[in-house]
């Protein structure tokens, strides 16, 4: 054996473990952050994670599968929505908007997914950036959803006779649904369907060849990716107690698209940095306020001609 | 208003929205036939032809008027103007990225229509802007139904427009060059046909196509923002797809069916103008369904 080969098998277990302790260090401090910071930085926090949670499920469709999906908020609309809906127009408890909303945004990736994917793959983003406008519209427009001003006073949700209320809760809520969202991605994209999606992404031709269905890898892709949009959106309408069509426009799809592609497509580490990024930076720069949108599209076209694949990679074994 | 007078009506306002869409669809359709790549910055560019028009015509209007006499030269240099806005972007954006795998360049054609539409924001503040004209509403009556010379001139010159191109893609050396770019491009240079040249010309003149139908709707409906353009790309998107995609006379046959569609849909009951929209986006996943080639295209296999 030579000597690199001993030094990478002897380097390894160090590095797992300082990968480990750093983690572990990363978490506590996240984890404990409500018992000293206010309640401003628990807001942009909270927005944070839940910005982690969206990009992660965005980036299933778009680093796993490399589809361009511009309609992702469309499918935060539907969590939200639901969420509003069962609690205000049935009266029933917030949790059982949770599987509604699963299967309402499963069945909207179906039906959105189905046709087109079988398609060029790039028809797919100029679908759904209509079947975004779509959902808005259709929500802007009915009485049930509240037209133009949204819902307002959606119940908090309870938990063994807890009321969900402050904002410290909120703030575990979204880091657990992170977090969650982390290890599903992981788990995902180690798993037979996870290879496939990226076998698809770098040569269809070939994955077909192997006899991969091409076109329901895709739309598995597309559907899991509007779950964990569904399931943010019921908590954000829970925390927020109100939503209104306009939360859920194009620049909001655009938002998170930003997050998966600055961080790095493909890369959960990548995607959280990005999702971040996108939520923490204008709170940090306040100053450019209106001019926020052209400061990450130039930041966009830019890191797509010089770093392509993002700030934090995928790395390519 | 009896029944035929308000199907005139919705004709004669179908024929006007169709031709804004189908100059639109055009340069969406060259584009996408000659590099397959889907443009999302050419809504766009019919929002930067709409305002480089509007400031045309502020500097002309003082010495030839806010007329025709304006116009035709706020068309002109607005056309001229934007096209090269496109030539440039595929220079700076798109060129690079050639080889580039299709999400990358999805992406950044995405990134370019943000930078474009935040700019403008950046320059009008999100206000509407006054497109005012002297063109005055004199026309011909037909029955009930009043026809506006100004409408009137609107299709006939987005009609001009389009059978020229059609006349120079399939007539001269560059359209012919344009067509063999969009078969082989290895061919093509082994042919002595320079790509990138041809590649660039079909942004320039798709870019002042979209400029000038931005130019012709700041005329007609008399205002225009910095928002315009995001509409009207996803609908000449669609008109493209129901006419063909990479097929002249096919987007323009879709730009004017859609306009039509969308003026006789809106006058169903229960589909009111508060919802023409999604009953365009309707539309375009029904014919994806259906007829993924549109009414003209062929069937065509994905090129990776």
């Amino acid at each position: 054996m030579n000597a690199a080969g001993e030094a990478s098998t002897r380097g390894r277990p160090v590095r797992t473990l300082w990968r480990t302790a750093g983690a572990a260090a990363l978490l506590g401090v996240v984890a404990t952050v409500p018992f000293f910071a206010n309640d401003y930085y628990l807001e942009v926090l909270s927005e944070a994670w839940f910005y982690v949670l969206l990009c992660l499920g965005l980036n299933i469709v778009v680093g796993y599968a490399g589809l361009l999906d511009l309609g992702y908020a469309a499918f935060f609309a539907v969590g939200a929505y639901t969420a509003g809906l069962v609690t205000l127009r049935l009266g029933q408890s917030f949790w059982l908007s949770l599987p509604l909303a699963v299967a309402a945004a499963a069945l909207a990736g179906v039906i959105i997914g189905g046709p087109t994917l079988r398609l060029r793959s790039d028809y797919l983003a100029i679908v759904t950036l209509g079947f975004g406008e779509m959902v808005r519209i259709t929500v802007r427009n009915l009485a049930i959803t509240g037209g133009a001003s949204g819902l307002v006073g959606i119940s908090r949700p309870e938990l063994f006779g807890y009321r969900i209320t402050s904002i410290g809760d909120y703030y575990y809520i979204f880091l657990s649904l992170a977090l969650l969202a982390v290890v599903a991605s992981h788990r995902l994209e180690q798993s037979r369907i996870g290879r496939a999606w990226k076998y698809v992404r770098s040569d269809e031709d070939a994955a077909r060849a192997m006899g991969i269905n091409h076109a329901a890898v895709k739309l598995a892709a597309y559907v899991l990716g509007a779950i964990f949009a569904a399931i943010g959106g019921c908590f954000y309408a829970a925390k927020m107690t109100a939503i209104s069509p306009e939360t859920f426009s194009f620049n909001q799809s655009l938002l998170i698209l930003l997050g998966v592609v600055l961080g790095g497509r493909g890369k959960i580490p990548g995607v959280i940095l990005g999702a971040m990024a996108v939520v923490i930076l204008p709170e940090l720069f306040r100053d450019i306020g209106s001019m926020r949108m052209l400061v990450f599209a130039i930041s966009l076209l830019l890191i797509m001609l010089f770093r392509p694949a993002g700030i934090w990679p995928e790395r390519w074994r | 208003m009896p029944v035929y007078e308000a199907l005139l009506q919705q004709l004669a306002n179908g024929l006007i929205l169709g031709s804004f869409y189908a100059l639109v669809a055009l340069g969406y359709s060259m584009v996408y036939g000659v590099i397959k790549l889907l443009n999302f910055a050419h809504g766009d560019l019919y929002m930067v032809g709409a305002f480089s028009g509007f400031g045309v015509l502020s500097l002309v209007s003082g010495w030839l008027g806010a007329g025709w006499g304006g116009i035709v030269p706020a068309i002109f240099f607005s056309m001229l103007a934007v096209g090269v806005l496109g030539v440039v972007i595929d220079r700076v954006a798109y060129r690079p990225l050639r080889e580039a795998p299709k999400l990358s360049v999805l992406i950044t054609a995405l990134a370019v229509s943000m930078l474009l539409e935040n700019a403008a924001l950046a320059f009008t503040g999100g206000q509407y802007t006054a497109f005012t004209t002297t063109l005055g509403f004199s026309g011909v009556d037909i029955g009930l139904v009043h026809v506006t010379y100004t409408q009137m001139v609107l299709v006939g010159s987005s009609v001009v427009l389009m059978v020229v191109l059609e006349l120079f893609v399939s007539r001269t050396k560059y359209g012919k060059a344009m067509r063999a770019v969009a078969i082989d491009e290895d061919a093509c240079r082994l042919m002595g046909i320079d790509v990138n040249r041809t590649i660039a010309l079909t942004f320039f003149i798709g870019s002042a196509l979209a400029a000038a139908s931005g130019v012709l709707a700041g005329v007609y409906y008399g205002s225009i923002n910095f928002f315009m353009g995001f509409l009207i790309g996803l609908k000449a998107f669609t008109a493209a797809v129901i006419g063909g995609i990479g097929n002249i006379p096919g987007a323009m046959l879709g730009g004017l069916l859609l306009g039509l569609l969308e003026a006789f849909g809106t006058q169903i009951p229960g589909v009111g103008s508060e919802w023409k929209d999604v009953f365009v986006f309707a539309i375009l996943i029904l014919f994806l369904v259906f007829r993924p080639t549109g009414l003209l295209g062929r069937p065509e296999v994905e090129r990776m």
